[in-house]
């Protein structure tokens, strides 16, 4: 890998070095590096592009990195990547793509993230998305995750895009047995014209399953995003949303909230707040010596922690 | 040495101008300075004018000499000028330790940003990794403002009610906080406050009233004064104090 794809990995992965565990590094639609355990198999698809990430039942405390980087201005890929997670597995899952774009063409990156998350398994998934480069060729991205939770298994899931995406739509479904929960933490920052979707749908369909969706987000510029957080209650169960928005400049957040009980023991509740950032913070932190503009990225880099 | 000369305050009040500070002349040397008077009578209003947080219609504001009444609020705290709110602000995703570091002005470690909250009487491992949120009672943040100040320790720390929004029981606990204030801070302490407890301790006490000057002295020449002789301020005291 060159220098670029190696900065682009520290930006979407923390890695600054070949991981350890297991990993799969793709670096402009090919494979630049691969390394499986015992407990953790990586196969490639055969029928289409990705991989199958196959983790033993048990397998606790491990780690699976899977990053992408693009370099090459006009990439354009959609890969398919499914996990298998054994039934009371404890792991952590990072994925994330980063696109380098010089050239004139938009490069463009298209993952189909499928979980099967087995009984009682526990999983942290982190992914970031990052763009750069001063070509005009547009850096967009639309990730797409599907969750399946087995009875009484456990996932949190961190996504988060700061920078460099001209455009991404995410949509995201999941569907939850009884016991189960699904923690989404989002976070993005938007600038220039750049263009947010998040698009989530949380079944819960089993006793007792929960869901907690928090969206975080600071649109600047001329940017859009929208956040659309749809909450099926199909049994006795708890469903959360959350959006907490900061816009700036023009920025524009429309948060769409759409919970449905379908059982009378459904408890779903939606929050949003969008707002500017209030002035009694700018001066609080000017009192404090910071300028209006220090205050304001103090205050945004706080939000968005 | 704060130097206030010929402040006035005027706003705009259905389309007359209503003065809210009317020729305010006053300087401030002392250690420990207390203003009380009535409500409404200008306190806070002067406090966000030395902050700079509002611009006075007319006057001269100077610090140690040199005019400040042009600079912004920023440029003042950056040249000595700290400032407790009345209302702490919140901050979604700002820890206690951002804050102070952030007051501190360098990069400080764990250690010592917990030593600030010691000295406000607030468990430090408990508050260091805590938002400055909703999830913070009145009182917390009061004493996570006033750590602030002490992480900054200017030539003058004004502060605005710190009893305002807290219970008596939470005030009572924290006026031993301000007791040992002036050692931690190396600098003149002005202080809005209707507390007796508070004026107690000052050097000085000046009561302001409808946008003057009341009057102003010792505490041994004004607190006899305010607890037995000026019903009007007493009242209002014994109100706040209830």
């Amino acid at each position: 890998m060159d220098a670029i794809q190696k900065s682009l990995l520290a930006q979407v992965a923390d890695l600054h070095e070949v991981p350890e565990g297991a990993y799969n590094i793709r670096a402009n639609g090919q494979k630049a590096a691969r390394n499986t355990t015992a407990s953790i198999d990586i196969v490639s698809k055969t029928d289409k592009d990705g991989i199958d990430i196959i983790i033993k039942p048990g397998t606790k405390n491990q780690s699976v990195h899977i990053p992408v980087v693009l370099s090459e201005s006009g990439l354009k890929e959609t890969v398919y990547n499914d996990f298998f997670i054994g039934d009371d597995c404890d792991i952590t899952i990072v994925a994330g793509c980063g696109i380098h774009n010089c050239g004139e063409q938009s490069s463009e990156h298209s993952g189909v993230h499928t979980f099967y998350v087995g009984k009682n398994a526990r999983v942290r998934y982190v992914e970031r998305h990052y763009g750069e480069g001063d070509g005009k060729g547009e850096n967009i991205m639309n990730p797409t995750t599907v969750v399946e939770m087995a009875e009484g298994s456990y996932m949190e899931m961190e996504t988060t895009q700061i920078k460099g995406v001209d455009s991404t739509i995410r949509t995201t479904n999941a569907k939850l047995e009884a016991g189960a929960t699904l923690i989404i933490k989002e976070k993005v920052m938007t600038h220039g014209t750049q263009l947010a979707k998040s698009d989530f749908t949380v079944d819960l369909n089993g006793e007792d399953c929960s869901t907690n969706v928090i969206s975080r987000s600071v649109a600047r510029d001329k940017s859009k995003q929208v956040f659309l957080a749809r909450i099926n209650g199909n049994a006795k169960c708890y469903g959360h949303s959350e959006c907490d928005a900061i816009i700036m400049d023009e920025g524009v957040v429309a948060a769409i909230p759409e919970v449905t009980a379908n059982c009378v023991d459904a408890s779903l509740v939606h929050e949003a707040a969008i707002g500017k950032i209030a002035g009694e913070q700018l001066i609080k932190l000017m009192t404090l010596g910071l300028s209006e503009k220090e205050a304001e990225e103090q205050i945004v880099n706080g939000f968005l922690k | 040495m704060l130097e206030l000369q010929h402040i006035c305050y005027e706003v705009d009040q259905d389309g007359d101008q209503k003065g809210i500070l009317r020729d305010i002349n006053l300087t401030i040397d002392e250690r420990f300075v207390a203003i009380t008077g009535p409500n409404g009578g200008g306190k806070s209003t002067l406090a966000k004018i030395i902050a700079g947080i509002y611009q006075p219609t007319s006057g001269r504001i100077l610090l140690d000499g040199q005019d400040i009444t042009d600079w912004d609020i920023t440029k003042r705290a950056q040249h000595g000028i700290s400032f407790a709110f009345q209302q702490p602000v919140r901050f979604k995703g700002l820890t206690v330790k951002d804050l102070i570091t952030l007051a501190s002005g360098q990069k400080i470690g764990v250690p010592e940003a917990c030593n600030y909250l010691s000295e406000v009487g607030l468990c430090a491992k408990d508050y260091i990794d805590r938002e400055v949120d909703g999830s913070l009672s009145g009182g917390e943040l009061k004493r996570i403002e006033i750590a602030m100040i002490m992480a900054r320790s200017t030539k003058l720390s004004v502060f605005d009610e710190p009893e305002a929004g807290i219970d008596l029981w939470s005030f009572s606990n924290l006026i031993q906080v301000f007791e040992h204030l002036h050692e931690k801070i190396n600098g003149s302490i002005l202080i809005i406050s209707h507390q007796e407890r508070i004026l107690n301790i000052a050097d000085r006490i000046i009561v302001l009233a409808e946008g003057q000057v009341r009057s102003d002295g010792t505490r041994d020449e004004i607190l006899p004064q305010l607890l037995g002789e000026a019903p009007s301020v007493c009242t209002a005291l014994s109100d706040k104090v209830k």
